[in-house]
């Protein structure tokens, strides 16, 4: 097991928390909840060591599509999920959050 | 040596330490040769001892060597619920004694078929009805006291006793099983087990857990002497003093340091419950 | 059933355990204790580098059905084989004694256990088997007052003490999809030979374990389609029922002359059990 922390510049933080997926064979756990102004942090916790780079470049592709994002601490808890799906979790948290906002 | 990895010869401590303790008493009929009980007299107060004994005749041929299985957890469940009706009308309650050696369940087709979760239910609720009625409830741990077997005989007690002894452990599953299912080697399990106390095997490690009343020191587990039975007695007497004076849950096991998540989450969801 | 219905149907097995449980509390009640962000996880398992997951894959769902108090406990079946731990154990365990407590001060709070589970966690070995002896003692006291009743869905089923805590229930409910015994098929094979118990053989393990099997034989209470509404309607029709009238487990002398009635000589058969116990044990 490895864990990986970032940081992101950000906006406002979040409006809310919520939680996406579960730390079963080749999915993740995303847990979304605001940060701290201006700042998003990261903390990935991966059963699968030595992937720190592809992470970054993940992460970075991420924000780099979302200058706006809102400030976030996300938690990640990995179990050997593929990039395509840790993507589709980290969008369907951020969706979530958007829309309970909306609420 | 112990024998977390191999099962060896059917063990006769359960058997022992049984007779040793019911030597005076007086022995219960219409149970299979599987499972014995006797009621004693324990210092001056009537007790139940109850044992799981290997029996080569088993009808069940997965269960000859000591296992709990379909006999015998509706058979333990009948010797535990003949005392509680009995005592039904009366004030005083007769303590029940576990002796533990339970090398497993019984792993079989047999047995998976016709239900024997339900039967390990049946003898794990008779000791906690008994338990909830009054009655003092007490496991003896002599041998092995392994899953289900343990479950189903002697975990639901107000207190648990074990002698220390390397043949006396406890735990969920034997190694090579656990290898597969984990999918780790015997090797790194042997290696997890010396530094996570609740991945061993031996009672000194269980002892950490805070689970165990007494630990006690024999001089000859297989044989008890003379001086051996006198303390498992005056234990045992000890341990009912105790539990009358106490409430009758198992929150006794919750003590140590070992299972401070345990404690930790019962508090949080008493906090948040209402 | 029409097509109509085929096409609404809602799969209860695909739901996780938050979403499972959430079906099942009236609508708007549930609200849940020890959450995923209160970060409770198993000190166990991150001491030997296995990822935790933040709620250690059981949720403690509180709310009403039919109005009346009721706890789900969910557990996770895709983290970590839905084994019990010891935070999973003792969120189990503390929620069925809290509830317990509720109804000996006047406040009649019932139990819905949703078993996805191997059992005991091997990694945390012991703890999780203590857990389990304290889930069963909880069981045996919140049962006296009020409905536990238990459910296997599927896909993992129920097996090791859990399937005990299951047989411990006033009512069990089963669906096909579920496995519901005491020993796990790889265990049986590695403890006993694959003549005895080939783990590779479904058809053969779900004939024997499988949902359909253990309603026809009498060993659980309720078969039910994989379906949200008709779980959740079986759940409200035995929350309503209030305690059975005779427990299975109480059943000594029935289920002895059962097994009395057995030739152990050969290995059964899925016919020859529904045959034996078929008629016997049903309520």
């Amino acid at each position: 097991m490895e864990t990986i922390k970032f940081e992101y510049p950000a906006k406002q933080p979040a409006s809310g928390r919520v939680l996406v997926g579960v730390v079963g064979s080749g999915d993740l756990e995303v847990l979304l909840e605001p940060g701290e102004s201006g700042k998003t942090r990261v903390t990935v916790n991966t059963s699968v060591d030595g992937a720190a780079s592809q992470w970054r470049a993940l992460f970075d592709r991420l924000f780099a599509t979302l200058p706006n994002a809102a400030a976030m601490n996300l938690e990640l808890n990995d179990f050997g999920a593929t990039p395509g799906v840790v993507r589709m979790r980290l969008e369907q948290a951020m969706e979530l959050v958007k829309q309970q906002a909306g609420k | 040596m112990s024998d977390k990895n191999t099962k060896g010869a059917p063990s006769q401590r359960g058997r022992i330490w049984f007779e040793a303790l019911s030597a005076n008493g007086k022995p219960v009929a219409g149970l299979p040769d599987s499972v014995r009980a006797a009621d004693i007299d324990l210092a001056g107060k009537p007790a139940r001892v109850i044992a799981v004994v290997p029996d080569t005749n088993n009808r069940f041929p997965r269960a000859r060597n000591g296992e709990v299985g379909l006999l015998e957890g509706w058979n333990v469940a009948r010797a535990v619920r003949d005392v509680v009706k009995a005592d039904e009308n009366s004030t005083e309650k007769r303590a029940l004694i576990a002796v533990v050696d339970v090398r497993s369940q019984a792993y079989g087709r047999r047995e998976e078929a016709f239900g024997i979760h339900q039967a390990l239910a049946a003898a794990g609720a008779a000791y906690a009805n008994a338990r909830m009625k009054g009655h003092p409830v007490i496991a003896l741990i002599v041998g092995v006291a392994m899953s289900g077997g343990f479950l189903a005989h002697g975990y639901q007690a107000n207190r648990l006793i074990a002698i220390n002894d390397p043949k006396v452990l406890v735990h969920a599953m034997y190694q090579a099983a656990a290898a597969r299912i984990t999918l780790r080697t015997v090797e790194e399990l042997e290696k997890l087990a010396a530094t996570v106390p609740p991945m061993a095997y031996d009672i000194g490690n269980y002892a950490k857990l805070g689970l165990l009343w007494k630990l006690l020191e024999v001089e000859q587990a297989d044989a008890p002497t003379t001086p051996d039975l006198a303390l498992v007695r005056d234990t045992l007497v000890a341990a009912l003093a105790d539990i009358l004076k106490s409430p009758r849950d198992l929150s006794c096991r919750l003590g140590s340091e070992t299972r401070a998540a345990s404690v930790k989450v019962r508090k949080l969801l008493r906090e948040q419950w209402a | 059933m029409d097509k109509s219905q085929n096409l609404k149907s809602n799969s209860f097995i695909e739901l996780n355990a938050r979403e499972r449980a959430r079906s099942i509390l009236d609508t708007g009640s549930m609200r849940e204790l020890l959450g995923p962000f209160d970060r409770v996880t198993s000190p166990w398992l991150k001491e030997q580098g296995i990822v935790t997951q933040a709620d250690d894959g059981l949720v403690v769902a509180k709310g009403t059905i039919n109005g009346q108090s009721a706890v789900v406990l969910g557990i996770e079946g895709s983290f970590q084989g839905g084994s019990m731990g010891e935070v999973s154990g003792a969120k189990m365990a503390g929620a069925l004694e809290l509830a317990a407590e509720d109804n000996r001060k006047g406040i009649p709070t019932l139990a819905v256990l949703l078993l996805e589970t191997g059992g005991v966690r091997l990694q945390e070995a012991n703890l999780g088997l203590a857990a389990i002896a304290e889930i069963h003692a909880a069981i045996a006291d919140l049962r006296q007052y009020q409905p536990v009743i238990g459910v296997v869905a599927g896909t993992v089923g129920s097996f090791g003490g859990m399937s005990v805590a299951g047989a411990l229930c006033s009512y069990m409910v089963v669906t096909r999809e579920a496995r519901y015994g005491l020993n796990g098929p790889q265990v049986i094979e590695q403890e006993a030979g694959i003549e005895e118990y080939d783990s590779r053989d479904k058809p053969f393990i779900w004939s024997l374990t499988g949902g359909e099997q253990r309603f026809a034989t009498g060993l659980a209470d309720r078969f039910v389609q994989d379906d949200v509404d008709s779980m959740n309607a079986v759940i409200r029709e035995l929350a309503k029922a209030g305690v059975p009238a005779s427990l299975r487990d109480q059943r000594i002398d029935e289920f002895l002359a059962l097994l009395d009635s057995i030739d152990t000589n050969v290995q059964p058969n899925s016919a020859q059990v529904r045959e034996i116990f078929g008629k016997g044990v049903k309520a």
